[in-house]
């Protein structure tokens, strides 16, 4: 799909009239197109072609990359760093950023940093406490939290200024996510906690992985109810199990990870796991593209990122849908991104 | 101590109502807060205040009190310091994700919040970052203060 105002296409877009971003994933999600999100997980290591290597799996199937910003607590490449490798190209990335590393002065200068490398993306996140990862003894910052710091993006955004109060003379012009889990406890307080990442300032959320598609549709009816429908875009996550053990493990391991055991035992029943496992997930994304008031998927695929192809090619969701990835339309040419960028800055 | 926490936000039904009152008798004081000096009163106030909610709510004294809009759970007990919990990581038991062997702060605050006339409006509402100059000061005092302040 290419937009009549996108000359060329995998550059910023113009903003329209009630978009905050220069990006396509608000574009899709505000044309009503059922998005597909998926998460690269960040390299250790400072070669820029490895992330390179992590995000063209997704070519053609994916409208954004998340790039994780110290995932489960544990150390790789900054996602701010991975998001601008990504834009260089023209990809389109949501900059995860957590509480846990980071105050708000730096994460203010983030922000606008983000930005300014042409993320049009930002998810806003706590993030994992520092004893889930390979760095236990390391100082849990925690200043913001998820809430504060939706809040405070969205004053840098829409009041151009940081939260001292002093101006910014050019605001980041950024479509805001954050995470939502409608499968954790207390369960009766999930979606009320969504209507107020909503209040704070979030578009869109993507959420835990869901293997639990009734628990989903009694959590988007009491999102709808709280007349959420068309005020926040829900990406619901999904990814492959590799086998019982795993789901178990995952199950076990994983806080506010809900995985029923009708799923651990059709796994533990299956020859090849792996192979059920995709399975599952294309038919969880076919019943969840169904749930009222769903916007997209959000496949995290940890360790099995090449499977996330097949996995949209057979789920049908984009519906002959082809995603922009560099190098898509071969005919196009134009200046160089960095000059499209600031052009496109300097109209908005 | 964690057991009291634990009866605080049971009763967290009563603790409110006492702390809706005690908060008008602060307020009514605050001519004699003044003429002592506030900052006179800042050490000894907050000494006290600690040893109180300490017992009760394990108080942090993160100088602006939230407990009335949190169930009477004391939101800096969670390990991410979360002022707008719970985080998604809550355990099937209710228990936190960081600290297994201890409840949610947060899971605590919904359920002591439906305890509250008033409780689920106050725990929807944005609470902003917490400055964290005010750390170790005393949130009566401030109470007082600015109640009188806002009569004014």
């Amino acid at each position: 799909m290419i937009f009549e105002d996108e000359p060329v296409p995998g550059y910023p877009l113009p903003i329209r009239p009630g978009h905050t971003s220069p990006g396509r994933l608000e574009r899709i999600l505000r044309a009503g197109e059922f998005a597909v999100t998926t998460e690269l997980a960040p390299p250790d290591s400072a070669d820029p072609e490895e992330v390179y290597q992590r995000a063209r799996i997704f070519d053609r199937y994916v409208d954004a990359i998340n790039a994780t910003d110290g995932s489960g607590a544990n150390c790789h490449m900054s996602s701010m760093a991975v998001c601008a490798l990504l834009t260089r190209l023209g990809y389109a990335p949501v900059m995860q950023i957590s509480c846990r590393d980071k105050n708000r002065i730096a994460i203010q200068g983030d922000i606008l940093g983000g930005a300014a490398m042409g993320v049009c993306n930002m998810l806003c996140l706590t993030g994992d406490g520092v004893q889930a990862g390979d760095h236990p003894q390391a100082l849990p910052v925690f200043d913001l939290d998820c809430m504060s710091l939706l809040a405070t993006a969205r004053t840098l955004r829409d009041e151009h200024r940081f939260l001292s109060g002093r101006k910014i003379t050019h605001a980041p012009r950024v479509f805001l996510g954050a995470a939502s889990n409608p499968f954790g406890q207390p369960t009766e307080w999930r979606a009320e906690r969504l209507a107020k990442k909503v209040a704070a300032g979030a578009q869109f959320v993507q959420t835990q992985y869901c293997y639990d598609v009734p628990l989903l549709k009694t959590f988007m009816s009491r999102v709808e109810d709280l007349g959420l429908f068309g005020k926040v875009f829900v990406l619901v996550g999904v990814g492959p199990l590799r086998s019982a053990k795993t789901a178990e493990w995952m199950r076990a391991n994983v806080p506010g990870l809900h995985i029923p055991d009708a799923v651990i035992k059709r796994l533990a029943g299956a020859r090849d796991g792996a192979r059920e496992g995709r399975n599952l997930c294309v038919e969880l994304i076919e019943q969840i593209r169904e749930v009222r008031g769903v916007s997209g998927v959000h496949v995290m695929a940890y360790r099995q990122e090449d499977s996330v192809p097949e996995i949209i090619e057979r789920s049908g969701v984009l519906r002959g849908r082809v995603p922009w990835y560099p190098g898509r339309d071969p005919q196009a040419s134009g200046p160089p991104p960095a000059m499209q960028l600031s052009n496109t800055m300097a109209a908005s | 101590m964690y057991a009291v926490r634990l009866w605080s936000v049971r009763h967290a039904r009563g603790l409110n109502a006492f702390y809706r009152g005690f908060e008008t008798v602060l307020a009514g004081l605050h001519p004699l807060f003044k003429r002592i000096g506030y900052e006179r009163l800042e050490r000894p106030v907050a000494a006290v205040e600690h040893s109180v909610k300490g017992l009760l709510f394990d108080c942090r004294m993160c100088g602006q009190c939230l407990l009335s809009s949190t169930g009477m759970s004391c939101p800096m007990n969670c390990p991410k310091q979360l002022r707008n919990g719970p985080c998604g990581g809550v355990r099937d038991n209710g228990h936190c994700e960081v600290r297994p062997e201890m409840k949610c702060v947060w899971y605590q605050a919904v359920a002591g919040s439906a305890r509250i006339a008033g409780g689920r409006e106050a725990l929807s509402q944005v609470q902003p970052a917490v400055d964290r100059r005010l750390q170790g000061r005393s949130s009566w005092l401030r109470v007082a203060r600015e109640r009188a302040g806002a009569a004014a």
